[in-house]
């Protein structure tokens, strides 16, 4: 394993979850929809493969999968009777639903010992939370065991959303964002690709939280607490909504800045509210701003090319 | 070959909107035959805009019942109304301004394309193909304007007309049998009006159907087979154009009771 990665895996790892979470608010952003539910369904992914691990024996890999189907089988019907909401209106009773999973993970056992014959029955282990028992990861190609499936999955992600973008879905989204009255009047059935989309993200945040578990190791239901919702929608709000970058650059700087920052000790904090600060307020359509881009690629070409070749598009 | 005659494209009965306590259309009956072009005029406010609402199902009837081709279609979502093949364009243009002029227009052509969310996915050959199709038939519909210059520019970029122009093209992409216009001349100047009449006077030859509202009436008088007035929303005439301009109730309407 490099130094560079071993020094850093945790962060690594971190910045992984966070940019699969990135991405699943994107996608409902992606259609103008703010909803903040994703921490409760990466609650729902970590606590069905935690459970899964622990309780049932069973691997990750399984209970990645049906963490993915069971989140996806709670949103679609709370989407159903959600989506008809715009605006903060969706996001207040999107941050309602949150709540719910976090609830119901504080104190869920006490419902399952009503309909139990051992009154000692523990499921989610209320605020103490469910501990998985640490063994060191194996390095498999240059990257221990528990940092390869959040790889794979944020690249199977990056892929999904990409394809879509590309596709006539990215300008069905596009439009559905821009205009969706208009769009309705074209034959695009507005609630059918909403509910799509917050099927899909619903699906992301869960598997991401699902592979969080044996990095976490500790699923308690602190974990999902409000703010957590808030910085997920930091992540895309700070990199940009306009394309799928965007959330890949924002959870990477919020999730790296402070470990960045950690020689200015006491003072760290400070420095990170005060860059989200000023980044916010000078680039307002995140990081990932086309005009970002362009400066970067004059600058990197200048060396190589020569100011000649500036503007003019066609050169030998 | 026997002449049938046959039953009207859209069949408008007894259509009322209500509006709090103010009926915007009120019992407005009229009937459009298969390929005609009929105009809708009528002062500001006398329910043209909200009869194309309602025929479009962005607002729901209060009473009535319109038929497109012999079966309902009131009560129907307007993504539902789009697919049996009624387009429209609105008088505050509402193009998708961050996409591109083509996009715009390809979107009108989505119900065409047939790659499902997994085909789409695993980038198999169809959803590739309905695409390149989707774009082939979209650059036509541009040329035909004289607009395929501007397929790659966003637009918001471009100017009134054009953006009116765009509107049309993107309702034609959804290849309807009636096509609803609002106002498709406003904020044109007098070259790109005629540009526009001759335009849809070409479209009339195919089999389309068209309801045009317009105030320019020099427009409505050299396209339309059928004109139908409206004031306060209670339809007071409906004919020929020529007809229709003679009509006293129709100059009183516009110019004001004759002491």
């Amino acid at each position: 394993m490099p130094e560079f990665v071993s020094n850093n895996i945790s962060t690594i790892n971190f910045v992984l979850i966070n940019i699969a979470l990135g991405l699943s608010i994107y996608l409902t952003l992606a259609v103008g929809l703010l909803s903040l539910a994703n921490a409760g369904f990466m609650a729902i992914g970590a606590y069905t493969v935690a459970i899964i691990v622990t309780r049932a024996h069973l691997p990750l890999s399984i209970g990645l999968v049906i963490a993915i189907l069971l989140a996806a089988m709670v949103a679609l019907p709370f989407g159903m009777l959600v989506l008809r909401l715009r605006d903060i209106y969706l996001a207040i009773a999107t941050l309602g639903f949150g709540e719910i999973v976090r609830i119901t993970a504080l104190n869920g056992d006490k419902v399952v010992r009503l309909f139990s014959q051992d009154k000692d029955l523990t499921v989610f282990s209320g605020a103490e939370g469910i501990t998985l028992t640490y063994t060191t990861p194996k390095v498999v190609l240059g990257l221990p065991d528990t940092t390869w499936p959040i790889l794979l999955f944020v690249i199977v992600s990056i892929y999904v959303l990409a394809t879509l973008h590309g596709s006539r879905y990215g300008r069905i989204m596009a439009s559905i964002r821009q205009d969706e009255t208009a769009a309705s009047t074209l034959g695009i059935n507005v609630v059918r690709y909403k509910l799509l989309v917050f099927v899909l993200g619903a699906a992301i945040a869960a598997g991401a939280g699902a592979l969080s578990v044996p990095i976490v190791r500790v699923i308690d239901p602190h974990n999902y607490v409000f703010g957590r919702a808030v910085d997920i929608l930091a992540y895309a709000v700070l990199g940009g909504m306009t394309h799928w970058v965007g959330p890949i650059i924002g959870a990477t700087v919020l999730t790296a800045l402070p470990e960045v920052l950690r020689f200015l000790k006491d003072q760290r904090d400070v420095v990170n509210g005060l860059i989200i600060m000023l980044s916010i307020i000078y680039l307002p359509s995140g990081l990932a701003d086309p005009r970002i881009w362009a400066l970067v690629k004059r600058i990197l070409s200048i060396p190589g090319r020569g100011r000649t070749t500036m503007g003019t598009g066609a050169g030998p | 070959m026997v002449q049938e005659t046959t039953k009207p494209l859209l069949e408008i009965k007894n259509v009322t909107r209500m509006f709090g306590g103010l009926s915007a259309l009120d019992d407005v009956s009229f009937d459009i035959p298969k390929g005609a072009i009929c105009g809708l005029i009528g002062p500001n406010g006398a329910g043209k805009t909200t009869l194309i609402n309602v025929i479009s199902g962005l607002v729901p009837l209060s009473g009535g019942v319109i038929r497109l081709e012999g079966q309902m279609i009131n009560g129907l979502s307007p993504h539902r109304i789009a697919e049996r093949g009624i387009g429209r364009t609105f008088q505050n243009i509402r193009l998708f301004a961050e996409l591109s002029v083509l996009d715009n227009v390809m979107m009108g052509h989505h119900l065409k394309q047939r790659g499902t969310l997994l085909e789409t996915l695993l980038r198999l050959p169809r959803s590739r193909t309905d695409e390149r199709t989707s774009s082939q038939v979209s650059l036509e519909l541009l040329r035909s304007l004289r607009m395929e210059h501007l397929a790659d520019v966003s637009a918001m970029a471009l100017s009134y007309g054009d953006q009116r122009r765009v509107e049309i093209a993107r309702a034609l992409a959804l290849e309807p049998c009636l096509l609803l216009l609002d106002e498709p001349a406003a904020g044109m100047n007098s070259t790109e009006t005629a540009q526009l009449t001759e335009f849809l006077f070409e479209l009339s030859k195919t089999s389309i159907t068209l309801v045009i509202i317009e105030h320019d009436m020099d427009v409505i008088m050299r396209l339309c087979d059928l004109v139908v007035v409206l004031n306060f929303g209670v339809k007071i005439a409906e004919g020929p154009p020529h007809a229709i301009r003679d009509e006293r109730q129709v100059i009183e309407a516009y110019l004001g009771e004759e002491e």
